[in-house]
Formats: C-alpha cells, structure tokens, sequence
C-alpha cells in the first residue's frame, strides 16, 4: 500500500507534463485529460485513505523512500514520504476539491484559448501541493512550497496580456520569497542545530536543544508562514492574486495553497511547542491578520477581492488556533478542511454571477440576481451561512472551537484579548458576508449595459459548474457537524498533533452565546445599511477607515513608497556608480599603474586588425619565450 | 604508458579547430558541421573520462595521469591529471560547446558579420574549439606553469571572439557598434592580462620557494613538512594567484569587464565566457588558492566572503537596474560567481560540494537563460528590453523556454541551480551564520531580476515591432530542448556529480584542514 504514495504526485505531475508539451493537438481534449489525472489522484487518495482507516490510530503514518537526493557529507536529503493522518487530511481536500475544480473550469473556462495549458497549470498545482503536504523532510517540502508558488504565478498571471495581471502574479512570487527566506533560514538552522531536516528526527530531537534555537526556527518558519498564507505582514498580494480566473481564487487562494503555512505551523509543532515566544508570535500574526482581512473584506466592492479579504481573515483563525498549541493544532486543521469547503463554493458561486454577469466584479452592479440563478444562490447562501458560523452549519463548528481555544490562551489577560479578537472577528465576518450576499442576491437590479452598449443578462451556469458548487454547498453544511461528532476530527488528528482540552477564561455555553450574538449584531448592521436602504451604484465617499480599507489599509501604498520607489532609487544609483565610479577606479588604479588607461583609450580607436597584430606579436614572443627555456 | 585519455579530451577541439580552419572559403556549412562534430567527439571523450574516474574511497586523488619532461631545465612539466571537480567541469565544457556551435550556427555568416574578404565563418567556430581545447587542458593540468600557460591564451581567441563577432543587435549606428565592440573585447583582454601578470609574478615566486611547478610534487613536499614557507610569502603569493582568478571569476570589485563583454558579443559568445571561461577562475581558486596556500587562503576568508556576498547582493541589484537585456543577465551572473566563491570559502564539504555544483548548474541555466534571449534578439534586433512586450502571445514557445530559463536563474526548487545555491547557503551558515543570511536575500533578488525581465519582455499588450515574431525554430529548439532536460534531470537527480565531487571535496577540506562543524545535538 505505500507505494501507492508516490502515484498520488506522479498522476497531476504526469497530466502537466502531458498538457503542456502536447502541443495544440490536445486542445480539444486536454481539459477531459487534466481532470481525469487529478480525479486519478483522488482516487488514490480515497484508497489510501481506506486502507489507512482499517489500521490502529497509533499505526498508521505510512512512509516510501524514493531515492537519495542530495547527499553531500552530513547533509542528507531525500526524496521520500510520509502519509499521516495530518497529511491525510491535506491530500483528500486537495484532491476532492481540486478535482471539483476541474469540472468546474471545464465550463468556466469553455471560451478561452488557452484552456490546455489553464489545465496544465492546474495539474501542475495539485502534484506541487502534494509534494509539499506528504513530504517527509523539510527540503522537500520546500520543492512543494515554491512549487505551488510557482503554480500560484502561472495562474495569477494567465492572462498574461493584461499588465495587472502580469505585475499581480511577479508580486505575489516576489513577496512569497521574501517568506521562503525565512523556510531556507530554519531549514539551515535545523542542519546546524540537529544535523537533520527530517521530520520525524528534527521533530522527536527538540527537548534536547535550547528554547532560544527552537524560537529562532519557529520565528522563521512564521514567517514562511506568513508569505504563503498571506498574513500581515505578507499580506498584499493575496488580494491582487484575484487577478487570476476565479477557478485558481477557489482552489489555490482559497481552499488549499494559502492554508500551507498553518500545514507548516502544525506540522512543526513539536518545535513550537518548545517556544512559548515564537506561539506567541504566531498568537499575534494570527490575531492581527483576522482583524486585518475582516476589515478589508468590510470595504471592497469588488466581490472577489471582498472573497480575498474574508480568506486572509479566516486563515487568521487558522493561525491563531495553531498558535495555540495542542488546545489548537486540531482546530486550526478542521477549520481549514471546513473552510475548504465553503470558501471554494463562495468563490465558485462568485465565478458563476461573473460568468452571467459579462465578468463584472462590482457588487454595486449587482443586485436582485437570485432570482436569475437560483442555484448559484442556493450554494452561495449555504456557504454564507456556513463562513458566518451558522449553528448547526460547518463554519460554526469549526470557528467556535477556534474562539474557546483562543479564551483559553491562558488565565488570564491573553485569553481574554486573543478570545474577544477572535470574538469580534466573528461579527465582522457576520457583517461583511452578509453585506456580500445582500448586494449581489438581493435588493434591485442595478446592472447596466457595458461600454460597448452590451447589456448582461443573467442566466444560470452550466451543469459541469453547478454541480461542483452542489457538492461544496453539502460540505459547507455537514462537514463541521460530521467532524464534531464524539470529537471524530480531533481523535483521528490526535496521534500527530496531540490534543489537550481547552479550559477558557469563561464558560464554554457563554462564548457558544456570544458568538451567536456578535453573529446577530453583524448581520442586523448589514441589513440595515444595505439591505433596508437601496445601494448606489457609485460607492459614496466613505469615512477615513472605509477609504483606508479599500486600499487595503495603505500597506500597498506604504509598499510602494519605500520598497518599490526607494529600491528603484538604490538600483539606479548603483547603476550609475557602477559605471563611474567602480569601473572608473578600477581603470583607473590600473591607469595609475601601468598607464593602461590611456592604452586602452588608444587601443580603441584603432582597428581590429592592430589588435590582431599586436596579439600574434605577443603569442610569438610568448612561444619565443617557451623555446628559449628550453634551449638554454 | 596508459592510453592519454586526457591529452585526447584537448587534442580532438584543438584538431577540429585547424581543420576547421583550413575549410575553403565557400565551403561554409561543412565547417559548421566540421565543427559541431568535433565537439561531439570531444563530449564523448568527456563521457569516457567521467565513466573512467573512479569515485571509490580509495581511489587516487588525481586519475588519468600523463607525465612528461617539458621545459626540464624549469622543472616545467606536461602533468596532467583529473579529480571529481576537474571531470565535471570537462564535461560541463564538452557538454556546452554543441549547443554554443548550433545556436551560433548563423551568428557568423558573411551577411551577419559584414565581412567577406577572410573566412569569418571559419574562423568563428574555428576559435570556440580552440577556446574549449584549451579550457579543457586547464581543467586537466597538474603543473602550475602548464596552467598559467592555457589560463593566459584562452584570451587570445576569446579577445577575437568578442571584438570580431559582436552582436548586430546594437542601439547606436554601425561605427560606434564596432567603438563599443573593439572597447569590450580590449578591455576583457587588459583586465585578464594584468590579472595574468600578476599571477606570473607569483608563479615564479611560487618555483624560487618550492623549486618545482608541479602540484603532485608540492603535496609530497607538504606532507613531508619539507615545503618552507614564511607567512608573509604565502601570503603575497596567495594574493598574486587569487588576482587573477578573481578577475576572471570576477568577483566584485574587478568585474566591470563582464558586463560590456558579454552585452557586446553574440549570445553564445556571451556563453562561452561566463558559462566555461569564467568557471576557470573559480575552478583555479579551489585547486590552487587552497590546496598551495592553506593558511594564506584561511587569513583572507574573512575579506574574500565580504567580497563574495557584495557580489551577491550588488550583481542582483545592478540585474534589476539593467536595460539591456544580455547585460542583465551579465549581472546576474556576478551574483551567482559571488555564490560561487562564497561556497568554496565557507571550507564546508556543503560549500565547496554545492560551489562546484553551482559552477556546472549555472553553466548550464544560464546557457539556457542567454541562448534563448540570443534568439528572442535576433528576432527584434535591440537589446533593450522596453522593446519587447507581448511576446508570449505571439511566440509561447520562445517565452515557455525563457520562463524555464528565468527560474532556473532565480534557483527554483526542482531546477538544478536550486541544490547548488542551497548547499552553498547551508554550508556557509554552517561556519559564518550572519554572512549565510544576508545572503539569503539574494534569493528575493534573484527572483525580482529575473521576473520583472520575463514581464517587461514576454506579458502585457504586443508591441507592434513583436506581432509578427516567429516562434522557435527546430534548430533552436534542439539547443534549448535539452539544456531544459538537463535542467530538471539535476534538479531532480543531482547525486551522479555530488557523487564525483565528493572526494576532491574532501582532499581539499583535508589540505586547508578544515572539518565540517558538528551539529549541537548529536546524531542518535
């Protein structure tokens, strides 16, 4: 059975490969091809996962050593696996969603030419995803990481012709490097401190070195974290990535690649475990992050981007409960499957109004649209509700554990601070989504005909579209509750991560309450600012927080001023020193010397035939040379 | 005597270029295929080298030896001699030169060059095999003197290479195309000659303190603690050596010659010097700077590192300051040779291993990076990257395969310069953790260069100067085709040359004796 592992990667790798070599023949079935690869991978997944059920929970992290990599004197790399229940849980949501994905693009992306190589990219994606969550040794797990950044660009940037598009995806490359700086900074530190990057000796060796080099590793591997994940303050690129067709916002900045740094965080746990600073950190970023997206997710017209505020947000939840340690690891996983769920079949659905809507984004042109397909509102009020923490519906589940584990921080005033964050989060969410849902199903019609005088008309997408949103939308009802049942997500996660009970500040019945009523309170402001009163078609001006907030809270533009102008200055003055002052003092040293300047200005203006001379007068003295040596 | 292997590996480009050479001036194209076969002979030469070498614990330092009396009064010796550094980089060598030959198959037609009265055809692929013979010789060569003799003619054909065979594709009218050309050629030559005085000056003061110019005879001296020699003179001869090999490497501040080189002469020129002539200096700091001066090379460390991690981060930036497209990648390579010599001065088995890993990677990544941007060229005939734009669209093929090339450059996991880098990063923290992460910020760097280079080029609206572009072409295909290949496989599989490496690596630990430091918590 374990050496079924590698086919899980080998099926997507092989489909990209295929799909982007095989040329313009494959056109016309590259797509079919594409999701059957992934839908292989799946299957896979489903076996394993049946195999790994029929075994003892103690017994079942499955292990395939492919080959040795890179082994050079004590640093020893290899290719191979690790299938734990952890890693587990990654490859069915990757591969079940992902493969929805694929069906789903299959419609979406009917009309465009480059539907092949979308597909390729897509394939590319999950086979990088899959190296990064079944990896047994971090360097591994970094040719994942940068894979599935790698895919990320791609994406982002297929419509490459539209310079947004183009200068969205080098940005989103650019700072998630500035996180994998911190991944190969804790890769190394884990060479030098255990000889080792392996998980099982790295993770089983951290009670025998100091807290100081565990807080180190943690702080790096945060901030790897907060690259991938799109945590403050790594945040900015993750709204500009919806540049890309809303199938890639679903599955890789949604659902999956943007979770891995709290697959990262959870997976290191042991190592966090052993430095409270570096949880703390992780608290903080987390805390920051959820607040950050929330109120970003308040502002945005745009309905993708108002999507991409409520990920960043929701990811927050994750990291905050990873933070937490073992009152959190199992949390933080199950919300991010059950966010999986929702978050996918809320951007599909926003997929689906953008492909009947002419590809408009503005939510202040929406309005009334449930009434022309019922079944993407349908879905998408199913997983509002769910995101919202709906009792009963998976997102409720899922973020109320999140928020006990946060009152439970400590005793005292960190439990109370995480959990009234967390708490408040809760409304602002409440607010926000409701305010989507409000402006894009309710209310009047307020499209208008485009420049060119096309006016939309809003129908219901095809079948291949809808039914992946169906199934996402059971997800998004049933997932949180099946996994809450007698804790069967906490107690199939446990051997990995360990789990403790969470003991919050205040009573478990009183956060269920409050949650219910912060719920409330957000939804009633959003009803009567958008859904009681009509909604302009222009965004009025706004207060100073709204204004902030539509610009991402000015972090692009503080990006721009000091990064983008300030690096643009450096480079160009050291183009200019370069030229004149290294170079002119380098030549001139060597003037100084030997009078060599002026015999290269000389040189210069000759030809190259004196050149040529005088190089076979030096050859010949130098062959001279040699002959007389060797005579004398 | 044994068969001379060696001799053989130099012998065959060196024949191939006479007889290619002495190709009648009509007779184009079968120099051109004259001279691509030779090549190939050599590169199957260099694959019988390689399956020769024995890697095995006790196998011989240096293998495939020749001795022969020479200069005798001078103790002057035709030594020759492989390790595992030697061999990979012969065959990175012998493996470059076909694809330089194909992808500059018509960089030297009469039409090109403007120049009918000599044979320029001839003389072109001519003077790649003698640069690649002689290359290849030093790789090979054990006797210091031999070594100084190859390390200063290989300038001889590139200086006609460079300044006789510029890129056509020039902003400037024709005339001030030739000032610039014939400025770039002389100043590669005025900068490596001066390196090369310097270093003859320390070669002769290396014979007056050892008596002898061979390296295997030196070692013996060492071990047997009969070689004398003062501090101060170790350490001036050092100094002399490590000139010019940083020249050549270069290593910043001396590499202002690069950039004018490699954006003046034709893109497969432009391989030639980085991707095997260069590899040369660094290749010479890690068998001469170290194994003759061990000590000497422990007391520069200190300033060699700086200098190194300068080159690091001051190339990168100068990359993304660059508007010439083959000066970028110019710059781009000064970051990659800091890593290089970085790598081989941490005096890590991770270091050294991953710098000679990196020699052979970055050969191959930027050959693919810079023949391809050759291609994309001669297609618009500018250099300037605000002249390109849209290229994708019109040609994905061509902007598939520079995408490749970009990442290889910017060391993405899966891709061959990716181990390199890392090995040299982790075995540079391993020893001097502060020098290690700053110059991991030479991985965002290398990202941003790379990256704005492919969008300023390849995405956005076309321009309409690139509507009409044609994609690649199967000639074209067949150079980029396999460097890609090559890419993945070492990504992927890169044991067969750590394997090769490993052994010298550690001969050259033991000579500077230094050891791996111990990880804090002992293995189990």
């Amino acid at each position: 059975m374990e050496n079924l592992i590698a086919l899980l990667v080998a099926a997507p790798l092989l489909g990209a490969v295929v799909l982007l070599c095989g040329g313009r023949r494959l056109d016309r079935t590259g797509h079919w091809l594409g999701t059957l690869f992934a839908l292989g991978s799946f299957v896979v997944g489903v076996v394993l996962f049946m195999d790994m059920l029929g075994r003892d929970a103690d017994d079942r992290a499955m292990h395939q050593h492919l080959f040795s990599w890179i082994p050079v004197g004590g640093f020893q790399a290899d290719v191979a696996f690790q299938l734990d229940q952890l890693s587990m849980t990654f490859v069915l949501l990757i591969t079940g969603v992902g493969s929805l994905i694929h069906i789903y693009s299959i419609g979406y992306m009917e009309h465009d030419e480059r539907r092949r190589r979308f597909f390729g990219y897509l394939n590319l994606f999950l086979a990088a995803m899959l190296i990064l969550v079944i990896a047994d040794n971090y360097l591994l797990l970094y040719v994942g990481w940068e894979g599935v950044g790698l895919a990320s660009y791609l994406l982002i940037g297929f419509w490459q012709h539209k310079p947004s598009a183009a200068t969205a995806a080098k940005k989103a490359f650019l700072v998630n490097r500035v996180g994998d700086m911190g991944l190969s900074i804790a890769i190394m530190l884990m060479f030098t401190t255990f000889g080792t990057f392996a998980f099982g000796d790295v993770l089983a060796a951290t009670g025998e070195t100091s807290e100081g080099k565990l807080t180190a590793i943690g702080l790096m591997l945060l901030l790897a974290a907060c690259g991938k994940s799109a945590q403050v303050p790594l945040q900015s690129w993750l709204g500009d990535a919806m540049e890309g067709p809303t199938p890639v916002s679903a599955l890789i900045h949604a659902a999956t690649m943007v979770t891995a740094g709290v697959y990262l965080i959870t997976r290191s746990g042991a190592i966090f475990n052993g430095a409270p600073d570096a949880q703390l950190a992780v608290v903080i970023v987390g805390a920051v992050t959820l607040l950050f997206g929330a109120i970003v997710g308040c502002a945005k017209d745009d309905i993708k981007k108002a999507l991409a505020g409520s990920t960043m947000s929701q990811i927050g939840y994750m990291i905050l409960a990873a933070g937490l340690g073992p009152i959190g690891y199992a949390f933080a996983i199950m919300h991010l499957v059950t966010h999986g769920f929702f978050k996918a079949g809320l951007f599909l659905g926003a997929g689906s109004v953008m492909h009947g809507m002419n590809d408009e984004v503005d939510m202040r042109k929406y309005g009334g649209l449930r009434k022309y397909m019922p079944v993407t509102f349908a879905t998408f009020g199913l997983g509002y509700l769910a995101i919202i923490g709906f009792p009963g519906l998976s997102g409720f589940w899922s973020k109320d554990k999140i928020i006990e584990a946060a009152f439970a921080y400590d005793d005292g005033i960190r439990g109370w601070i995480f959990g009234g964050v967390a708490l408040l989060g809760a409304g602002i969410t409440a607010f926000y989504m409701t305010r989507v849902m409000l402006m894009t199903f309710f209310g009047e019609k307020r499209w208008q005909p485009d420049a060119e005088g096309h006016e939309p008309h809003p129908h219901e997408s095809p079948k291949s579209m809808t039914i992946p949103m169906i199934v996402l939308a059971f997800g998004s009802v049933f997932a949180g509750g099946l996994f809450s049942l007698n804790e069967s997500f906490v107690h199939w996660l446990e051997p990995v991560t360990s789990f403790e009970h969470p003991h919050p500040v205040i009573s478990v019945p009183a956060i269920t309450a409050s949650t219910v009523v912060v719920l409330l309170i957000g939804v009633a402001i959003a009803w009567f600012m958008y859904g009681k009163r009509p909604v302009p078609v222009t965004a009025p001006r706004g207060s100073v927080l709204t204004r902030a907030a539509r610009r991402d809270l000015l972090q692009d533009d503080f990006n721009h001023v000091v990064l983008v102008r300030g690096g643009e200055h450096l480079t160009r003055s050291l183009v200019y020193v370069d030229h004149t002052l290294v170079d002119g003092v380098v030549n001139g040293t060597a003037a100084g010397v030997g009078g060599l300047s002026g015999r290269l200005r000389k040189l210069q203006n000759g030809y190259a035939r004196s050149y040529a001379v005088s190089m076979l007068g030096g050859t010949a003295v130098l062959v001279a040379a040699t002959l007389l040596m060797r005579a004398v | 005597m044994s068969f001379p292997l060696l001799t053989l590996t130099a012998a065959v480009p060196a024949l191939g270029a006479i007889a290619t050479a002495a190709v009648p001036a009509a007779k184009r194209t079968a120099a051109k295929w004259l001279a691509l076969f030779f090549s190939l002979v050599t590169l199957a030469l260099a694959v019988v080298v390689g399956i020769r070498f024995n890697t095995g614990s006790g196998a011989d330092r240096y293998q495939l030896t020749e001795s022969h009396s020479w200069i005798a009064d001078f103790g002057v010796r035709y030594e020759l001699g492989v390790d595992g550094i030697g061999v990979a980089l012969i065959g990175l060598t012998a493996l470059l030169i076909p694809f330089i030959i194909v992808a500059g198959w018509h960089d030297a037609d009469p039409q090109e060059t403007g120049n009918t009265r000599w044979r320029p055809t001839q003389g072109f692929f001519a003077l790649i095999l003698m640069v690649e013979a002689m290359v290849i010789l030093s790789f090979e060569a054990t006797d210091v003197f031999l070594f100084y003799i190859l390390f200063e003619a290989m300038l001889i054909p590139m200086y006609f290479l460079i300044g006789g065979f510029g890129d056509r594709a020039h902003a400037g009218s024709d005339e001030n195309a030739a000032a610039q050309r014939s400025y770039a050629a002389v100043k590669f030559l005025l900068y490596n000659l001066v390196g090369g005085l310097i270093m003859l000056a320390a070669v002769i003061g290396l014979y007056v303190v050892a008596g002898t110019f061979s390296l295997s005879e030196i070692a013996e001296m060492r071990a047997a603690g009969e070689l004398e020699m003062a501090t101060n003179t170790e350490r001036l001869l050092f100094l002399g050596f490590f000139f010019a090999f940083a020249v050549k490497a270069p290593l910043w501040p001396l590499h202002t010659w690069l950039p004018n080189a490699m954006g003046e002469a034709t893109a497969p020129v432009a391989v030639l010097i980085t991707a095997v002539v260069d590899k040369v200096g660094t290749f010479a700091m890690l068998r001469y700077c170290l194994q003759l001066f061990p000590n000497a090379s422990e007391w520069a460390t200190p300033v060699v590192l700086v200098l190194a991690l300068i080159s690091i981060v001051y190339g990168a930036l100068l990359a993304v300051g660059q508007r010439d497209i083959k000066r970028l990648v110019a710059y781009a390579s000064i970051s990659h040779f800091g890593f290089i010599i970085m790598g081989i001065f941490a005096m890590t088995s991770q270091g050294q291993s991953g710098a000679t890993l990196y020699m052979v990677n970055h050969g191959i990544s930027t050959a693919a990076l810079m023949l391809v941007a050759g291609f994309l060229i001669s297609r618009r005939g500018s250099r300037l990257i605000a002249d390109y734009g849209g290229v994708q669209k019109v040609a994905p093929v061509l902007a598939g395969t520079f995408l490749i090339g970009s990442l290889a450059t910017l060391s993405l996991p899966g891709l061959a310069p990716f181990v390199s880098e890392f090995l040299v990063l982790v075995g540079t923290f391993a020893r001097y953790p502060v020098i290690g992460i700053i110059a991991t910020f030479g991985i965002v760097l290398g990202a941003l260069y790379s990256l704005v280079l492919y969008q300023r080029t390849m995405t956005g609206p076309v321009k309409l100067e690139v509507a009409k572009m044609p994609d690649l072409k199967l000639r074209e295909l067949l150079v980029v085709g396999p460097l890609i290949v090559l890419l993945v496989f070492l990504g992927v599989y890169p044991k067969p040359v750590t394997e090769l490496v490993d052994p010298a690596v550690k001969h050259t630990l033991s000579d500077v004796k230094q050891h791996d430091p111990e990880p804090e918590v002992a293995a189990k």
